[in-house]
């Protein structure tokens, strides 16, 4: 494969900007997909790091029964900043924000995404959102007390600030799209010559994949944001039984956004899985077809589902039933991606990286939360563990678990190619371990406690959880200390880390054949593809160029 | 990738027509709803509203004369808004 990769060392795009500013300004006004890149991820790792600490706070509280460190009201405001801030300012914009922008135009041989000055805009209304959504903890009113999920008819008549952050989430929303929007383009438009849809790198299929839910879905709950708030300041009612409304419409609406919204966080999670293991394995992925093809069925299917979070709603039966069996179903796509990926492994040549621990962390947690999800998506077991701790700790397991994990997979294994420095591969196996240590002691108690019939949300408990209760607490504190100490040791490596290759882990897609970091417009001449995404038999080749 | 071929210009005529086609659908809707057809009331009412966003999509914004895999986006968007919307009654109609 000719990769247009001129052999002088060009300079990187920190040392170019693409408008005539330096310093500051040449990055606030960026529209390099790079530069927007790590502008998201500054700004996302640290709403990471906000929701992080409010967790903390908040199994501090529950270290032991009754009143410790803050009184009710402040734990319901907390437990609902909490998820918010991971929701709507980590985990949705997370992956697809900071890698798919970063990634997804140099894996397809582009130069940029098809809407440079619309990738800055996104960026900026993400921030616009995300100051609202902070402006409505400071501001009279007090924080907002409803949950993450502002259930009706409470979200009408909590006195906190619930319409701020309701509007801050339907702006945050119109970021969500706009991404989707240019990702759908660019892959459409400015795929190189030969880089056909079958030679796409999977992640960028679960790019796409990802980018048609944010464009479809993410209307529904901007409709619904703006009924509620209808509703607050002006009594129409539409939800609230008092004023006629439905509240089960309500959860309808918000979970036919929020439960896509589940495989907006997870898919580009599993794409970057499907880069990790090949490159690690020296082995072509098993099923390309079939991984590329269930991102996209898991994309449609999990538009069909929403209404499992409503089981014990009040919703009618003949629902119910129809809802249950299509949860089964979209289990099998990501049935589909498990078995594929070890799959590939098998016989595989295995060099076991930090981002390949990552992976390997990721299958285990990843597992236990699909499966524990096929409890919750039984009628009957779901009735018994329904609100209890058992769906925190599914809840926790997927997506923190899964989408959480490939976060730090995807920073271990790009790091090298975005930043171009290495990180010390013992200390980042040390993070492995201690979050690995750290999430099983915070989130695996909850499952049992849930199981014996501790209520989500809860500011008191009764005596017998609270052994379980104090595991849970000092797990927090491990998983904490472990996330601060990866970050300290990958902001150390930015600083000293010793210079990475165009290549180090011996990757074969397109971002492995430029230098690292990446030139401005990533290559000097469009590549011209004629191998399959995963073949390492380029690598050779490669090494000769 | 692709070279751009949209090039088809429509005729000023074809607008205005269109524009009296929306109209008259608009009255006709209008009109309807002062007629009692009983539970197909709705039905009725979303037909012709189907028309009329149909009219838009194809004429006012060209998707007719733009490439296939428009038309194939559209449907699918509109086939997955459908099945929602199918889905949501299952609980509403037998509440």
């Amino acid at each position: 494969m000719s990769d247009g990769n001129s052999t002088v060392i060009e300079n990187s795009f920190y040392k170019q900007s693409t408008n005539k500013h330096t310093g500051i300004l040449s990055w606030l006004l960026t529209v390099d997909h790079k530069r927007i890149g790590i502008m998201y991820g500054v700004t996302i790792l640290f709403f990471f790091l906000v929701g992080v600490i409010i967790g903390v706070l908040m199994r501090l509280e529950l270290i032991a029964p009754g009143k410790t460190i803050v009184d009710a009201q402040t734990y319901n405001s907390l437990f609902t900043l909490h998820g918010v801030i991971m929701i709507f300012l980590f985990i949705i914009p997370g992956l697809p924000a900071i890698f798919g922008n970063f990634f997804l135009p140099i894996q397809i041989g582009a130069r940029d995404v098809a809407f440079p000055r619309l990738n800055l805009l996104s960026y900026y209304i993400y921030v616009l959102g995300a100051i609202l959504a902070l402006l409505s903890v400071i501001l009279p009113g007090g924080a907002i007390d409803t949950g993450w999920t502002f259930y009706i008819p409470y979200s009408v008549r909590s006195n906190t600030n619930v319409s701020l952050p309701l509007l801050a989430a339907f702006i945050l929303g119109f970021s969500s799209i706009l991404t989707g929007l240019n990702f759908i383009t660019t892959v459409h438009r400015l795929r190189a010559p030969g880089m056909t849809f079958f030679k796409m790198p999977l992640f960028v299929w679960a790019t796409y994949a990802t980018a048609w839910i944010q464009i479809i879905a993410t209307p529904v709950v901007g409709i619904t944001i703006v009924l509620v708030v209808l509703e607050r300041l002006f009594g129409v009612g539409i939800f609230d039984p008092a004023l006629g409304g439905d509240p089960i419409l309500f959860q309808h609406l918000f979970w036919i956004y929020s439960h896509p919204a589940v495989y907006i966080m997870i898919l580009p999670a599993m794409g970057v899985v499907s880069e990790i293991i090949p490159t690690f394995a020296r082995r072509t992925i098993f099923g390309y077809k079939a991984i590329a093809m269930s991102s996209l069925a898991i994309a449609f299917v999990g538009y069909l589902v929403w209404a499992h979070h409503m089981f014990t709603s009040g919703m009618s039966d003949t629902a119910r039933w129809i809802f249950s069996l299509l949860t089964f179903i979209v289990a099998l796509p990501s049935g589909v991606k498990i078995f594929n990926w070890v799959a590939t492994m098998y016989k595989g040549s295995i060099d076991p990286k930090p981002p390949f621990q990552w992976v390997m962390s990721f299958i285990f947690l990843f597992s236990i939360g699909g499966l524990t999800g096929l409890v919750l998506g039984s009628l009957a077991t779901d009735i018994h563990v329904h609100d209890t701790y058992f769906v925190v700790a599914h809840f926790h397991f997927v997506m923190f678990g899964g989408t959480g994990t490939i976060f730090f997979a995807a920073i271990h294994y790009w790091f090298p190619k975005m930043f171009g420095r290495m990180y010390n591969d013992k200390l980042a196996t040390l993070g492995v371990i201690g979050f690995f240590i750290g999430f099983l002691m915070l989130y695996f108690p909850k499952f049992i406690m849930g199981y014996m019939g501790m209520p989500r949300r809860y500011y008191d408990y009764l005596p017998q959880f609270a052994n379980l209760q104090l595991i849970s607490t000092i797990g927090s504190w491990v998983l904490a200390l472990t996330i601060f100490f990866i970050v300290g040791y990958l902001i150390h490596a930015l600083v000293k880390g010793k210079r990475a290759t165009s290549n180090p882990w011996g990757g074969v897609t397109l971002e492995w054949h430029i230098q690292s970091p990446p030139p401005m417009e990533n290559f000097k001449e469009i590549p011209i593809i004629t191998h399959e995404p995963y073949d390492f038999s380029q690598l050779k080749e490669m090494k000769d160029e | 990738m692709h070279e751009e071929k949209n090039n088809h210009h429509i005729g000023y005529g074809t607008y205005v027509l269109v524009w009296i086609a929306l109209l008259a659908f608009t009255s006709i809707t209008v009109t309807i709803a002062g007629v009692s057809l009983g539970r197909y009331t709705l039905l009725v009412a979303l037909f012709f509203a189907a028309i009329k966003s149909a009219l838009v999509i194809n004429i006012f914004m060209h998707i007719k004369f733009d490439e296939k895999i428009f038309k194939v986006f559209l449907l699918l968007s509109g086939f997955t808004l459908l099945v929602i919307f199918i889905l949501t009654f299952f609980d509403f109609l037998y509440r």
